[in-house]
């Protein structure tokens, strides 16, 4: 019995010294959206750097935001930037601020099922907002038809699928349509999850997928990283430059260069609907949001030697994984911000 | 370890010869606390429950008062919360299981428990206890793959072209909806509803079918007008047992209902329940306000169930009283 207690004391107290010899714990949680790579760059800047363990929840934008504000976390990711009120609340609750930093871009594509339509369709914002209010509700309204010349478009009644569960993409979504027209702005709004004047709910990217696929002349939204990954057809949009585009990774990444010179300081910038040639109007930064101030010294230099990391090496995992890569002159003034974290 | 307790109680100062200390020596006192705290973590539990909900969704119960109860309009972005559509949803499709699953849980529980060889009973009540532990996300696929287009293609029109001078049965048919929902819970709680009514009808004495049948009656008489009335309460005690998991169910329900917030006496029509609703916003609600109205509906549908559950229980005392069947449910 002795002996045994020894032993297991001997094994507590080795196990112990491992423990506290193990690498610092940080922890974050936030968006859903760019948790693939997330996963992967933490995976990835532990086996390179051996310094930090950086465990991260992907509970969502909105959990994200108020884990970090309240403090539970030392960082918070989302991929909707936060709003003034909620800057507001988390400098009244810590006395300092929250800043945003852009790790990669994703867009959000129109996907639909209609009966005997296989060439890709071209959708124009007035289109894809009409069928969203419920103020076109067949395929062959003149409004669709118009940007679709030599498509038998039905007459059949449009199923609209939108996300039940909220989620950043419908952010991206709802932000475009709030941005191309005032009706949607007025009526609806932008948020994770809004007042959907008609159509269905599915959950998840995968559920709305499912529904689409399964549903005669149904119409969604996803993710473009989810589109890809599961060969789903979607259509191209026609960006603030009148040109129709087909969301990839350099459409997307064109949209980030045409907002770059326009970039303010505190990165909380909208992408949609951005102007230039080439630009995919439906695509989004998504953020790291981390706090100015941190009292432990020792996780303020593991996080911006992560952020510093992720923004050189950490890149190169973006394609693959079907996100866009930040460009150069974002990279830049994200460096310098860099050096605001006390 | 058995010399110690031969030792203890000849060496401690006892005074009265049942007093309080040799009582609790004895161990009768001390597992009567144990289990007595076990028992009362329930009542304390529950009302923690009850207050964290209150205490969390202060802002719009101050807000919308009894309005929240009344007003449909659900807008997270122009702060509007109201909870009718999806009371009204939980309650639709919780209505439409039972319908369904009631009359064929009974049955079913009948023929095993009076009808069958006892081989084939044992066997069906494996794979009915297998039922009911498979977890509902995977009825939710069921409902998503199977259901849903069988609803689009078959059901709906079948319904639609027999049935259809019926408010029940029309619109525009997506395969989603309240009907939809209804017939996945319908799937989720007849296992159940099989499993305990099949055990109630087995404990019945044997005497009183003996009874019933040397009276003449034939076996389908004495099952159906002397076992079965008399584990009634039981069966009862079954079917709200169903009910409380058709109200609570949410990740099957919230892939085939449509998650739209409706209220329309159309079966076909998208709909939303409480449960389904906050597992979809709460991770991404970010305005105070739209975090705690879900909240709110989490009281709602406490509430909901605490009412539901008192008057099952209530139906049952008076069902027992004047039947003066056996009490166990």
């Amino acid at each position: 019995m002795k002996r045994i207690a020894v032993l297991l004391l001997a094994a507590l107290a080795l196990a112990g010294v491992v423990w506290a010899d193990s690498a610092l714990l940080i922890n974050g949680a936030g968006a859903t959206f760019p948790y693939p790579i997330y996963s992967k760059w933490f995976d990835e800047y532990h086996k390179t750097n051996g310094a930090a363990q950086i465990n991260y929840q992907s509970v969502g934008s909105g959990a994200g935001i108020k884990q970090v504000t309240e403090g539970t976390v030392d960082f918070g990711a989302t991929d909707g930037p936060m709003n003034d009120d909620q800057l507001k609340a988390y400098k009244d609750k810590h006395g300092s601020a929250i800043l945003h930093f852009p790790t990669v871009l994703g867009a959000v594509v129109p996907t639909y099922n209609i009966p005997g339509v296989t060439t890709p369709l071209n959708f124009t914002p007035d289109a894809l907002v009409g069928i969203f209010l419920g103020r076109i509700s067949k395929w062959n309204d003149p409004v669709i038809a118009n940007a679709n010349k030599g498509v038998n478009l039905p007459a059949n009644d449009i199923v609209v699928i939108h996300r039940s569960d909220g989620s950043g993409t419908t952010y991206i979504w709802t932000d475009y349509f709030s941005k191309v027209s005032a009706d949607w702005k007025d009526k609806v709004g932008k948020g994770t999850s809004v007042n959907w004047p008609v159509g269905l709910g599915g959950k998840g990217n995968e559920n709305v997928t499912g529904l689409v696929k399964q549903t005669p002349n149904a119409i969604g939204y996803v993710e473009l990283i989810y589109a890809v990954q599961n060969k789903i057809p979607y259509g191209a949009v026609k960006n603030a430059v009148g040109e129709f585009v087909t969301a990839d990774l350099a459409s997307v990444s064109a949209a980030a260069a045409a907002a770059s010179t326009t970039m303010p300081d505190d990165f909380r910038v909208s992408i949609t609907n951005a102007k230039g040639k080439g630009v995919y109007p439906i695509s989004s930064f998504t953020w790291l949001l981390i706090p100015q101030k941190f009292t432990d010294a020792s996780k303020r230099d593991a996080i911006k030697g992560f952020v510093t990391w992720m923004l050189a090496d950490g890149q190169n995992y973006a394609e693959n994984l079907s996100y866009a890569k930040l460009p150069k002159e974002v990279v830049a003034k994200e460096l310098t911000a860099l050096n605001k974290i006390q | 370890m058995a010399t110690t307790t031969t030792i203890v109680p000849s060496a401690g100062p006892v005074v009265g010869s049942r007093s309080f200390l040799s009582r609790l020596r004895e161990g009768d006192e001390i597992a009567r606390i144990i289990t007595f705290l076990f028992a009362a973590s329930v009542v304390l539990i529950t009302l923690l429950l009850v207050f964290e909900l209150w205490q969390g969704s202060v802002l719009p119960r101050h807000k919308f008062g009894f309005n929240f109860f009344r007003t449909s309009v659900w807008d997270p972005i122009f702060d509007q919360f109201g909870a009718l559509p999806f009371i009204y949803g939980t309650l639709v499709t919780a209505l439409v299981s039972l319908l369904i699953a009631v009359p064929l849980g009974i049955g079913a529980a009948i023929f095993l428990a009076e009808l069958a060889p006892p081989r084939i009973s044992d066997t069906l009540e494996f794979f009915i206890d297998l039922l009911a532990a498979v977890p509902s996300v995977i009825y939710g696929l069921l409902g998503v793959f199977v259901v849903i287009p069988l609803m689009r293609e078959y059901i709906q029109p079948a319904l639609k072209n027999t049935l259809g001078f019926l408010p029940f049965f029309q619109g525009p048919m997506y395969g989603m909806g309240f009907l939809t929902a209804g017939i996945v819970l319908a799937i989720m709680v007849t296992p159940y509803i099989i499993s305990v009514s099949r055990e109630v009808l087995l404990s019945v004495p044997r005497d009183q079918r003996e009874a019933a049948l040397s009276l003449g009656s034939t076996h389908w008489e004495s099952t159906w007008k002397v076992v079965v009335p008399f584990a009634r309460a039981g069966i009862m005690g079954s079917i709200f047992l169903a009910l409380a998991r058709a109200l609570g169910e949410t990740m099957a329900v919230t892939m085939v209902i449509g998650n739209a917030p409706v209220i329309s006496a159309s079966l076909f029509s998208p709909g939303y329940s409480i449960a389904a609703i906050i597992a979809n916003e709460l991770t991404e609600a970010t305005s105070n306000l739209h975090y705690q109205s879900l909240i709110e509906l989490g009281l709602v549908l406490f509430l909901l169930t605490f009412i539901l559950n008192g008057l099952a229980r209530l139906l049952i005392v008076a069902t027992t009283q004047r039947g003066g069947g056996m009490g166990n449910a």
